[in-house]
């Protein structure tokens, strides 16, 4: 307790050479099957202080998670510390044993994993789940730890916060349940808090809101935080020291402001290419009309579709409610909006997954029959499914020949010999070594499996492909090259594609055309010029809003904008009538806009916003 | 990086590509450990006796050793090395004789009760939910019966014989391996790849024999190790009783029930350890494969059963 309170005066002065966490020349090791010794982490040293913020970023496999990890006296099974000092408190962790550790994790050090609905168990109450650490180390009564909880649950900015604890963690949202895991980690009054990709998986209008309580709390604590992510715009925001990683090693290491205006390693810079700019009206690359024909390549009329039995042609839960989106030859449409807003419902649709309970997808001006089964093998070779994740997406029993030569057999575009020839030209159409044909998935990164995943689609020669979140799971430089790919594989093969994506800024450079999506209803649409451009729907000028920009000090202008503002603590919910964006639209009437339909109001080549207001109102 | 606030830059050669660094390659390699090898060099050992067992045993399955002084339950000595039984046969050659027996049965049994239980289980993964409804619900009544209960009913009413043991426990066992396959196929139908097959419109037979066979081929494999213990003690069992492999046929389950008075006044009691402790080390060595086998298949199935 006394050392306890100690380190917190410590905290109130803010000594300047009071350092929490000092890496000394760290050196891990993979052990092999074999015995032999593989370095992944070779020689990294950096310094955290009180009340700092130090982001360490890279790609995946640059070690940057083993690092953080080795503030805990922690390795991942088959690894080993071989060299160097972890100090945390001047103390190194490294040569602890597991019963030295436990009073230190949890007390000094507390971890923040990537997902909380991982990280919390489901049937223990949350208030339970967030004062456990202090009350286990005896550090805190329960009373002491119902009280701090209470204080991190408002300066988190937790909606009810008397009451938010004696929730289970399924009855509050994906970014409350983010911040209920920093109140967890910061319970205990830990010393450093080592946060692990913390907002990957959040959408940009709730990553705001989870970055800015994450950053009020680390400050109003006074905790050290080693922040490890590998998006530079959410370091610019809440690092006050940047540590750039490659392959175990550190690039360049520096202030934030220092790396991110000025960056001198070709590594750094290369990182900051890959930032995408911000989307704006102009960036599409347009693509030619050559392949244009007077019917749309695919096309889904009046389209209502949900999960669960559908009773009285209405399915238990209605996700699409009347959704027009019609995709031309060689063409590509981009489809945008938060989670749980039906972009992936739409695209199972489109593929025959998810037959529509109401409404038509047209395959060049045929109307498809809804089911899988009931489609010719023609009608299924031409429209292709690319997934999200080519880890399950691609079955680990085959060889990638086999999984490229089925669907060219499948669909008889080739036979015998020929197949082999056509996985070649697939391999090298994706940019892949020819021998990678003769690998297992598992043998393949992450980029080089996404490539496989876009060449099985290709394989079939499609007219359309429809990608459901492609590069999201990728790496900054990767998702880059994926979709430098993409971008030459429609400009030489005319295929028409669907692109999902909850990042405007992948969609805007891409699509020719933009749909968004707000629960299941077409916000806005149009050419991507447009839709981009004022008047906006206020659901896209929000999505806008939200794209982080690597500028330091972005974080605290946006998340004062009316747009955050009204927007901020409220889910997407699907509704049956009105706009479903009125809870959190900024110009809601009221009365109107949560019970009447919005009318479809058409402007210049296409552009159609739904929404109560004209477009002067909106501009 | 001697100051914290120093711009620190590694040094660096213009023009040097970073390529995208590969993802950890999985240790596929498999290796034993020292108690799996012990395993190993036990089950070796016994597949061996089983095999050859009949050729090299020292007397017949019946016959005497020392015709001319009869007596129970004798002593290891030269010419039986485990002494006699309760007729005053070899133990050793009776254990040789029996290793095959034993071992074969139940080999046999767990096939079959994986044949059935594969084909069935994954059938009804893949199958429309009424048809999954039926089996399943067949198979919950086959479940929901003792085992060696059932097996003593079966073997009581038609007999006891050598194919009739081993289909009792093949169909007896099919109930377990049904509900492992099953759950192995439901777990694979939903994943991506093999929706992905679906919407290419592959039928019914290339998806269990391609996407999810391979897949659920690793535990189900793992699973027969085990599931073999269980066969080996339920064919043990039936025999202990009376109704498995009949006298004068050797098999370890009927030799230690024959033997048992050797506990209460035999000069020896090997004639009733000595079997008891084959099927214990047998069953221990396959065990001890087992656990090395599923701990590099990552535990997943030891979770799931």
């Amino acid at each position: 307790m006394s050392e306890l309170s100690d380190s917190n005066m410590a905290t109130n002065q803010h000594t300047s050479d009071d350092i929490v966490f000092e890496a000394k020349d760290l050196k891990i090791n993979a052990v092999r099957d074999d015995r032999s010794e593989l370095p992944i982490v070779k020689g990294v040293s950096f310094k955290v202080k009180r009340g700092e913020v130090v982001a360490l970023i890279g790609e995946s496999g640059s070690g940057k998670t083993t690092i953080s990890l080795s503030a805990l006296g922690y390795c991942k099974p088959g690894l080993k510390f071989a060299g160097g000092q972890a100090l945390l408190l001047r103390e190194d962790v490294t040569s602890k044993s597991v019963a030295e550790l436990r009073p230190i994790r949890g007390e000094k050090v507390a971890y923040l994993a990537q997902s909380a609905a991982a990280t919390f168990n489901p049937s223990i109450l949350i208030n339970e789940q967030v004062t456990e650490a202090p009350v286990l180390h005896g550090s805190k009564t329960q009373e002491e730890a119902d009280k701090k909880a209470l204080a991190l649950y408002k300066a988190l900015e937790l909606p009810d916060p008397e009451n938010i604890g004696s929730r289970y963690p399924h009855q509050v949202s994906g970014g409350q349940l983010q911040r209920l895991m920093a109140a967890m980690a910061l319970c205990g009054d830990p010393d450093l808090l080592v946060l692990d990709e913390p907002t990957t998986a959040l959408d940009v209008t709730t990553q705001i809101e989870v970055l800015k309580a994450f950053k009020h709390v680390i400050k109003e604590e006074g905790a050290a935080a080693i922040y490890v992510t590998h998006d530079l715009a959410v370091v610019a925001q809440i690092a006050d020291h940047i540590v750039v990683l490659y392959n175990g090693e550190v690039k360049e290491a520096g202030p934030t402001d220092v790396i991110i205006n000025n960056p001198v390693h070709p590594y750094t810079k290369r990182l900051m290419a890959a930032i995408k700019p911000l989307p704006e009206a102009g960036q599409g690359e347009t693509s030619s009309d050559e392949h244009l024909r007077a019917d749309a390549a695919l096309e889904v009329r009046t389209v209502d579709a949900g999960y669960g039995r559908v009773r009285n042609g209405k399915p238990a839960v209605q996700v699409l409610r009347d959704v027009n989106v019609a995709i031309q030859r060689g063409k590509t449409v981009g489809v945008i909006g938060e989670s749980g807003c039906g972009k992936s419902t739409l695209a199972r649709v489109m593929a025959g997954l998810l037959p529509p309970s109401a409404g038509d997808v047209l395959l060049d001006g045929d109307v498809l029959p809804a089911s899988i089964r009931a489609r010719s093998v023609d009608q299924l070779r031409k429209v292709q499914f690319v997934y999200q994740m080519a880890d399950t997406a691609l079955n680990p029993r085959q060889r990638i020949k086999d999984i490229l030569g089925r669907p060219v057999e499948f669909y008889g575009i080739a036979k015998g010999r020929d197949i082999k020839k056509r996985v070649d030209e697939l391999l090298e159409l994706v940019e892949l070594p020819l021998q990678f044909a003769e690998r297992y998935p598992h043998e393949l990164s992450g980029g080089q499996k996404q490539r496989v995943n876009l060449a099985r689609a290709l394989a079939a020669n499609p007219e359309v492909v429809l990608c459901d979140e492609v590069t999201s799971a990728l790496d900054t430089i990767v998702g880059a090259n994926v979709l430098e790919l993409l971008k030459r594989l429609r400009r030489e093969l005319g295929v028409s594609f669907v692109f999902i994506s909850h990042d405007l800024s992948t969609v805007a450079s891409f699509a020719d055309e933009v749909v968004v999506l707000y629960a299941g209803r077409v916000a806005e649409q149009g050419p991507t010029d447009r839709v981009l451009a004022p008047p906006y729907h206020p659901y896209t000028r929000l999505l806008i809003s939200s794209v982080p920009e690597t500028r330091i000090g972005w974080l605290e202008e946006s998340a004062q904008s009316k747009e955050a503002l009204s927007a901020a603590q409220v889910e997407v919910k699907l509704t049956d009538k009105g706009c479903p964006f009125h809870n959190r639209c900024p110009m809601a009437i009221e009365g109107t806009c949560a019970e009447i339909d919005p009318p479809r109001r058409i402007g210049k080549n296409g552009h159609v916003i739904e929404c109560h207001l004209e477009f002067d109102g909106l501009s | 990086m001697s100051d914290h606030n120093d711009h620190y830059v590694a040094e660096f050669d213009e023009g040097v590509s970073f390529d995208e660094l590969p993802d950890a390659a999985p240790s596929d390699k498999f290796r034993f450990s020292f108690t799996g090898w012990i395993g190993v060099i036990v089950v070796t050992f016994w597949i061996f006796v089983a095999v050859l067992g009949p050729f090299i045993a020292p007397y017949g399955e019946n016959d005497l050793p020392f015709p001319d002084a009869y007596s129970e339950f004798q002593k290891p000595q030269p010419g039986a090395w485990l002494g006699t039984d309760d007729s005053d046969r070899d133990v050793l050659s009776r254990l040789m004789y029996g290793a095959g027996r034993t071992m074969g049965i139940s080999f046999l049994a767990t096939c079959l009760a994986y044949f059935i239980g594969v084909v069935l289980g994954i059938g009804a993964a893949v199958s429309s939910p009424k048809v999954d409804m039926v089996v399943s619900r067949i198979n919950d009544a086959l479940l929901s019966l003792p085992s060696i209960m059932l097996g003593l009913v079966v073997v009581a009413a038609v007999g006891s014989s050598i194919p009739v043991l081993i289909i009792t426990a093949g169909v007896i066992y099919s109930s377990i391996i049904f509900r492992l396959s099953r759950a192995l196929g439901m777990e694979i139908k939903v994943t991506d790849f093999v929706e992905a097959a679906q919407a290419r419109g592959e039928g019914r037979w290339w998806i269990i024999t391609r996407e999810i066979w391979p897949n659920a081929r690793m535990p189900l494999i793992t699973d027969f190790g085990l599931r073999l213990i269980y066969v080996i003690l339920f064919i043990s069992s039936l025999s202990f009783l009376g109704l498995g492999v009949q006298p004068p046929q050797a098999d370890w389950g009927s030799m230690v029930r024959e033997n048992l008075g050797a506990l209460q006044y035999g000069e020896s009691i090997f004639a009733v350890i000595a079997p008891a402790l084959s099927i214990a080390t047998l069953t221990v060595a396959i065990n001890l494969i087992v656990d090395d086998v599923s701990a590099h298949s990552g535990g997943r199935l030891s979770n799931r059963l």
